[in-house]
């Protein structure tokens, strides 16, 4: 009788040493691993509702403040550390990581209305309503010394804003002009108005690093170039008997101001502050709604939206520089820490746990479109006044819609023009 | 003093020439302050003239001729000049220009901007220095000198003005590089590029040799390497015999080196393995034996060679046999360990003709077996030809598919139809809900994956459609029970069809003769009870019946004749009241025999698919073929999956994303276009983002 052996190598699956890798053969022969694209869709499900169940954006919540936060900035060298200036005129130093306060200045009286970092992270500004413009050293001065600023220049009228150059020692301030500062002297070098409105804000381009704008009392959007002696261009975005409707964000190209890139609406009130991540492909606004909403810079509706029982109007937001965090500073006194991807892991991640997250994130990404994993990608939970607001808002616009429908269905074809929800919004660009 | 007076009143003059405006009336009240423009003095009602001004000019020989006359030509022109704009209007156009530089200055991001949305995967932060090696002139050129004896040894090297940097040539060389003569350049540079052709001719032609594959190529031309180095060597001998001794050296060298190592020995993988298979197999064997004369002839001492051991070596590397050569026969591709006959193929698939056996006795058992694998293999290819289907198969199938196809895209036509009619209608308010990106926002939290479910159930899915009539008696049929027969074995009636081989490479089959039979006979026994392929046509009739319209009848008794039990309507009310509908569409199954394909839609299964194409895909070709391709490591080789699952953004724990410096990334205008390298990925920072301000 014949005896017949299976005959196998072990150098084929035997290690060397016990440093190799172990082999583990493998044959991707498709008739072999059938059913791909449904078994994919269950992992892609799967992934889908743990994303949902992970989703635990909040971190910590930084309180100490005795009244209502009005600006934040970040360090701009450290990302543990953040500034926080409050109502109250008080201005206080926190470390991150320790969820603590290092340092309070008291450093205006009245409100601190804005606060920015040198970009060497030696020192800041804070602007307040007692017309003055500080400079104070990031390190805290010794035991029993004194706070005291490096600088203090005394202005004409309220500062309301403040931002610093990127790379030289020059700021600009916003009140009823804005003011541009060279850091030694103190008197401004320029300074812009058209017409007499003030202005609320005003933020250098942190790339065309010349380039700033400024939003003005008047709902206009100014914007200037520091080389040159006269402001550039104003755009009014929107009719005040509009306002009511539109609590929306509106990206321009700064070539083509007549017409918005993208319209960012789902804020059901006003937005009072806006950081884009150091990505640019992001931002975040804060909302008097008691809401921060993330936005793809190209999208027209938010992929995330943060709040919590106790959190008020928010006042003020900023993407942390690693791209990891969100900081919102609200009516509350509390300053919170928001992860701005709400599921991510935090922390290291070994490497089969990131080629899994990869993995997972692509599968969600490649099945975006079937309802089920739409739907539950999609759900986000709402406070029950805001979600009123929220239908409230629709109705309205709902109205609004259908009334523009039938004037243009009873008159004459071609004299009630078809507008697009981004031409409707810009009023007049001044020139 | 009154000359500079009079000088001043009369330029004002001019200029009220110029502007014709309303006279000043002067004030005759004492005043403390007294205008300079309002002092009385000589000749004050006069009015003065340029001519007054210049006429001092025409006299004085100084002033050039062409000033003189362009006066002469401005005291003739009577126009007066342009108004100046006001200063709104000029502030307008200043800020025209501004706005027009800027937008100018910034369209320079637009090539960045548009690589970095096309590109796969940023890095941020971006322009990372790089972590690996650094070339030496790179960390000279960082290093400050520090120590005295850093600067005693720099000086020293500055002193003798040898090249720290890049280029590593002295003064010296650069100059006497820069002295040569033009046409000098030329010759060496032609002498240059004859040597650089010519060296990349030869790279290019022994890549092309070291590429081919054959053994025998190599072998062969070893072999000739080995007589002309023989050859060489014997006219050394002759002629040089210093030279030839040295060559000895060398060789002698050779066989050392190859008695120490352990090339050629039998020890390796290789050898191992076919050490091995030697039992089974006389290739591998040979093999094995080819390697060690190998080794012998090798390590064999080297002589001055006399003509007739070259002839012996030569014979020795004859004897080797061809086959040796070829490639191993490898009999299961799937299983190369697979040598022996495992497989039990079909009594007529082995069977041989007589002619073929008495041909193989004569040759001997290793051959004869191989032979019979080689037309095992032909008989096995013949019959995979057998079970693919034959052209006019797949026409047909092709042709039901076809067919299939546009009907369904008929009905998809017709669907997309309505549902633009309803759009049209003002039922916009779905599509908006749709809107891709939108969160659909509600009062559920979602803790757990239990609420997720939940979820499934308090927010109902699109509603789904109903199934069609026909198709939901097809499904009643298919659920009733099929009712059982219980009936003796029919041997005929169980194997009336012969069924088609299912082939299981991967399952070493080692069966013999007599378990055959009895596998054959435990079948039999297990399908005893039922007629299976009865069944199953039965079944397939009662499905295709079941799909088949229904005929209506409407016929109503009593109306237009005499009614009561056992009457039947007439021939005219029967043709007029029932109703025929028109034939459903050709099943799937038509053609196929042996195949029930369901035509059912199944609810649970249509919430999870796509009901409308999504966004950017343009036909249902494309969207599917994107979801076709599976991604993950169970079907792709972990290369393939780390590529395909790259995430677009990446970021470094802990490092801060600074914005973009204007210099890394646009080189000024002097540079090449072909020099510009956009290192790096950038934040589209040009929108600046404008928000809606109103603070509490």
């Amino acid at each position: 009788m014949k005896v017949k052996v299976l005959c196998r190598n072990p150098d084929d699956y035997v290690r060397e040493t016990t440093r190799d890798i172990q082999r583990v053969p493998r044959n991707y022969d498709p008739t072999l691993h059938p059913f791909e694209v449904p078994r994919e869709y269950t992992r892609a499900l799967n992934a889908t509702k743990l994303e949902r169940v992970f989703a635990k954006p909040f971190v910590a919540s930084l309180d100490g403040h005795r009244d209502g936060i009005s600006c934040i900035t970040k360090h701009a060298k450290s990302l543990s550390t953040i500034i926080s200036g409050a109502c109250d005129g008080e201005v206080k130093v926190w470390n991150l990581p320790r969820q603590e306060c290092l340092r309070t200045v008291q450093a205006h009286e009245g409100f601190v209305r804005g606060i920015c970092s040198r970009f060497c992270g030696t020192s800041f500004f804070t602007v307040g309503d007692d017309k003055t413009i500080k400079q104070w050293n990031w390190e805290a001065p010794g035991y029993g010394v004194r706070e005291e600023p490096i600088n203090t220049i005394l202005g004409k009228a309220v500062f309301t804003g403040i931002d610093h150059h990127q790379r030289e020692g020059t700021f600009v301030t916003c009140g009823q002009t804005v003011d541009i500062w060279d850091e030694q002297r103190s008197s401004p070098i320029r300074s812009f108005s058209w017409g007499v409105d003030s202005f609320s804000c005003v933020r250098y381009n942190p790339v065309e690093t010349e380039l700033l704008a400024s939003c003005a009392s008047d709902r206009s959007v100014v914007l200037y170039d520091t080389r040159e002696s006269a402001p550039l261009r104003k755009v009014l975005p929107f009719m005040t008997n509009e306002i009511t409707l539109c609590f929306s964000l509106y990206t321009y190209d700064i070539r083509h101001l007549d017409v918005p890139v993208t319209v960012h609406m789902d804020h059901v009130s006003a937005v009072l502050d806006v950081d884009y991540s150091p990505t640019g492909r992001e931002f975040v606004s804060a909302s008097f709604d008691k809401t921060i909403r993330i936005f793809p810079k190209d999208k027209g509706h938010s992929r995330e939206v943060y709040h919590t029982k106790r959190m008020q109007h928010v006042i003020c937001v900023r993407w942390s520089a690693d791209n990891k965090y969100v900081l919102s500073g609200s009516d509350e006194m509390n300053i919170r820490l928001w992860k701005a991807n709400a599921s991510e892991k935090l922390g290291l991640l070994s490497a089969r746990e990131k080629a899994a997250t990869h993995y997972n994130k692509k599968l969600i990404e490649k099945f975006q479109h079937h309802p089920q994993v739409r739907r539950i990608a999609r759900h986000r939970h709402l406070p029950g006044d805001i979600l009123k607001q929220k239908r409230e808002l629709r109705e309205m616009r709902e109205a609004r819609r259908r009334k523009e429908q039938n004037v243009r269905k009873h008159s004459k074809p071609g004299s009630v023009p078809l507008l697009t929800e981004k031409e409707k919004h810009v009023v007049a660009v001044v020139e | 003093m009154q000359n500079e007076n009079l000088v001043q009143i009369s330029f004002f003059n001019q200029l009220m020439l110029v502007h014709p405006r309303k006279k000043q009336n002067e004030r005759s009240e004492a005043s403390v302050q007294v205008s300079e423009y309002f002092v009385n003095a000589e000749g004050t009602g006069d009015k003065v003239n340029l001519s007054d001004l210049l006429g001092t000019v025409e006299k004085t020989s100084g002033a050039s001729n062409k000033t003189k006359k362009q006066l002469r030509n401005l005291q003739s022109s009577k126009e007066t000049l342009e108004l100046p704009l006001n200063k709104q209007q000029t502030e307008k156009i200043q800020r025209g220009i501004a706005y027009e530089k800027t937008t100018a200055e910034v369209s320079c991001w637009k090539n960045i901007i548009l690589q970095n949305q096309k590109a796969e995967q940023m890095v941020f932060p971006l322009n990372q220095e790089s972590s690996g090696p650094k070339r030496v002139e790179q960390v000279v050129a960082g290093w400050k000198v520090q120590t005295p004896l850093e600067q005693e040894i720099f000086r020293l090297l500055h002193g003798s003005r040898q090249p720290v940097n890049d280029p590593v040539l002295t003064p010296v060389e650069e100059q006497s590089l820069k002295a040569m003569s033009l046409e000098e350049a030329k010759i060496r540079r032609a002498e240059l590029q004859k040597a650089r052709a010519l060296q990349s001719y030869y790279e290019a032609k022994a890549k092309r040799e070291k590429k081919i594959k054959s053994k025998k190529y190599h072998k062969v031309q070893n072999k000739a390497k080995r007589k002309d180095f023989l050859k060489q060597f014997d006219e050394m001998v002759k002629t040089n015999p210093e030279g030839a001794l040295e060559e000895l050296k060398k060789m002698e060298l050779s066989r050392m080196e190859e008695r120490m190592s352990l090339k050629h020995q039998n020890s390796g993988k290789w050898a191992k393995s076919k050490a091995i298979m030697a039992k089974y197999d006389d290739s591998a064997r040979k093999a094995m034996q080819e390697q060690l004369q190998m080794n012998k002839d090798l390590t064999q001492k080297m002589v001055v060679p006399s003509d007739d051991e070259h002839e012996s070596i030569e014979e020795g590397l004859e004897t080797v046999p061809d086959f040796v050569n070829d490639p191993e026969t490898v009999i299961d591709p799937v299983n190369p360990w697979m040598r022996g006959q495992l497989t039990h193929e079909e009594p007529e698939v082995s069977c041989v003709t007589a002619e073929e056996v008495q041909t193989a006795e004569e040759e001997n058992e290793e051959e004869e077996i191989i032979g019979e694998f080689e037309r095992k293999r032909k008989l096995r290819q013949a019959d995979e030809e057998d079970l693919i289907p034959t052209e006019e198969e797949r026409k047909k199938i092709q042709e039901d598919v076809s067919e299939f196809n546009t009907l369904f895209r008929l009905m998809r036509s017709e669907k997309t139809r309505e549902g633009s009619n309803q759009t049209r209608g003002g039922l916009n308010t779905a599509g908006e809900e749709d809107e891709e990106g939108l969160l659909s926002e509600g009062q559920i939290r979602v803790r757990s994956i239990e609420d997720l479910e939940v979820l499934d159930e308090v927010v109902e899915p699109r509603a789904i459609e109903e199934p069609s009539a026909p198709q939901t008696a097809a499904a009643e049929a298919t659920s009733e029970p099929p009712h059982k027969k219980k009936r003796e074995i029919n041997l005929k009636e169980v194997l009336t069809k012969e069924a088609k081989a299912v082939r299981l490479p991967f399952l070493p089959t080692v069966v013999d003769e007599e378990e055959r039979d009895e596998q054959i006979s435990i079948i039999k026994e297990a399908f005893a009870g039922d007629d299976v392929i009865s069944d199953f046509i039965k079944d397939k009739s009662r499905q295709e019946a079941a799909g088949r319209p229904a005929v209506v009848d409407l016929t109503l008794p009593g109306w237009g004749e005499w009614g009561g039990v056992g009457l039947k309507p007439p021939r005219w009310k029967r043709k007029r009241f029932r109703i025929k509908t028109a034939p459903p569409p050709p099943r799937q199954d038509q053609k196929l025999p042996d195949v029930i394909i369901s035509e059912k839609r199944t609810a649970s299964v249509a919430s999870h698919q796509v009901s409308q194409l999504p966004f950017p895909f343009q036909n249902t070709a494309q969207f599917e073929s994107s979801i076709r391709t599976p991604i993950g490591s169970t079907w792709n080789t972990q290369t393939v999956v780390k590529n395909m699952t790259k995430p677009k953004v990446v970021t470094k724990l802990g490092a801060i994303i600074e914005p973009m410096v204007k210099e890394d990334f646009i080189k000024s205008k002097t540079t090449s276009a072909g020099d510009l390298v956009f290192l790096s990925n950038c934040p589209e920072k040009i929108n600046f983002i404008i928000f809606f301000c109103c603070k509490p």
